[in-house]
């Protein structure tokens, strides 16, 4: 279980204060399929940053289980990062490696024996459909199937959560849904919990179950898809609603 | 006459090997440093960053061949006499090491900053992200650093041939300048150029060939 905690986190320039989160909490269950939506600047990747322990809020906090997160530090923040699957807005894929090593990197940090290794990161490449191109390097792949690569690395740990930032907004619609399809059948299959952030409304409604709206450094709206979708209460919810009109 | 110009050649050779080998011993470490170091570094120590920027700064304003002059009681310290491909040597990797230290920075910082963070939530250490992203990555950059580096130590060494360092650069001098034997002078110039040519090629072509992104779209 994950439980945000009233968290807070502001940006300082010169005089000037923006406050990027302001005072979010939720609890998210094990095994949720949770996607964060909100428009350009809602603060969507400022709190990935935080669930992902690369920035420290101002003020509250975020629990796994019964860990604070913030209070983590030196070995125990590193076997607690080793714990979170991410897939990153940009991929970013190690470019001078092939897919099998990216795929491997997270457990060559470990000393998790090489066999293991293998037999772990196979069986990954066959989930995420990339067999035979365990040996290709990056630069040789599409973006779709860098996706897949980088999805296969957040898995490599085992993780109790995948967090992922824009999974699919460089893709096209045709990859875009096969990413999500991905996405689902991971869930089903390992029923690790997920949350994907993102700024299309597609997304949220073909693969998630449970949705937040963030608007301004808030949620403003949090429930179930479908009812989320057949009630908005919000203005920002409605107003995201009526651009998809037609379009799904 | 060829005697003379072989042995230049092979001191030339001695002295521009050895010297890249020992200012990267010296200077690679510090371009990591450099990086790491920074506020925004995997290892931030500001005040460490600072000092060691400066002192960087400042021997690679002083013109080398005043720093070699100026190296001259060192030199003498470390193998005994100031001039010859030792002494050279010598000189020439004091006055490599910040240049390399440069070279290795800036290296490591074309590395993509989200790909350093992502290693880092994936639990890498501070030393598995040098070892395993920054040098990695980096390896087509860095091995232009050597070669850049060669070439830059080739026309050092030159000069400090000119103050009596050994080496085809001493030669063209020695015979070429004060003596007015023009061929040697213009043999040591072709051989120099070459060299450099030679450095020039073999080091593209292996930065090329290792280098995994050339396929791209
Ligand atoms: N490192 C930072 N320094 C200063 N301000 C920041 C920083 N990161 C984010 N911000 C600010 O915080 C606000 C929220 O940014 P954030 O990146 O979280 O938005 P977002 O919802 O992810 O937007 P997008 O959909 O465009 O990615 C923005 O106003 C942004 O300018
Ligand atoms: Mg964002």
């Amino acid at each position: 279980m994950i439980k945000i905690d009233q968290l807070t986190k502001s940006f300082v320039f010169k005089d000037d204060r923006l406050v990027a989160i302001n005072n979010v909490s939720a609890t998210i269950q094990d095994g949720e399929f949770l996607g964060i939506i909100g428009s350009s600047g809602a603060g969507k990747s400022t709190l990935l940053r935080c669930l992902s322990l690369i920035e420290k809020p101002d003020q509250g906090t975020i629990w796994l289980d019964d860990v604070d997160l913030f209070k983590l530090k030196g070995k125990d923040l590193i076997r607690m990062r080793r714990q979170l699957g991410i897939v990153f807005q940009g991929y970013h894929l190690l470019e001078q490696r092939t897919v099998f090593d990216n795929i491997a990197f997270p457990l060559r940090l470990t000393h998790m024996k090489e066999e293991e290794i293998t037999q772990r990161v196979d069986s990954l490449i066959q989930l995420v459909g990339l067999s035979g191109k365990s040996s290709s390097y990056p630069s040789q792949l599409s973006g779709g199937q860098k996706q897949r690569v980088a999805i296969a690395r957040a898995l490599t740990s085992e993780p109790t959560l995948l967090l992922c930032d824009e999974p699919t907004s460089a893709l096209d619609v045709v990859t875009t849904k096969a990413i999500l399809d991905l996405l689902k059948e991971i869930h089903r299959k390992t029923n690790v919990t997920v949350i994907i952030i993102t700024h299309e409304l597609s997304v949220v409604k073909s693969a998630c179950d449970r949705m937040i709206v963030m608007n301004e450094g808030q949620f403003v709206e949090d429930g179930k898809v479908i009812d989320i979708f057949a009630s908005p209460s919000h203005p920002m919810t409605k107003l995201l609603l009526s651009y998809q009109e037609g379009v799904l | 006459m060829s005697d003379l110009l072989i042995k230049g050649l092979l001191d030339t050779l001695t002295i521009v090997f050895m010297s890249t080998l020992f200012s990267f011993i010296g200077g690679f470490p510090l371009g990591v440093l450099l990086v790491i170091w920074k506020k925004e570094g995997i290892a931030p120590w500001v005040i460490g960053e600072k000092i060691l920027g400066s002192l960087v700064n400042v021997i690679r304003s002083i013109p080398f061949i005043i720093l070699m002059i100026a190296l001259f009681p060192i030199t003498r310290l470390i193998v005994g006499r100031g001039y010859g491909v030792n002494a050279s040597i010598v000189a020439l990797v004091i006055g490599a090491i910040p240049f390399v230290a440069r070279l290795v920075e800036s290296a490591l910082e074309e590395v993509d900053d989200g790909l350093i963070k992502a290693a880092i939530t994936m639990g890498a250490t501070p030393w598995q992200i040098v070892t395993k992203v920054y040098l990695i990555e980096s390896i087509p950059s860095l091995i232009r650093s050597v070669s850049l580096t060669m070439i830059t130590l080739v026309g050092y060494a030159a000069m400090a041939g000119a103050v009596g360092g050994g080496g085809l650069g001493d030669i063209a001098i020695r015979y070429g300048l004060h003596r007015y034997q023009t061929d040697i002078m213009l043999i040591t110039i072709v051989m120099m150029v070459i060299l450099v040519q030679l450095i020039q090629n073999i080091f593209h072509f292996l930065a090329v060939s290792l280098d995994r992104r050339r396929i791209t779209n």
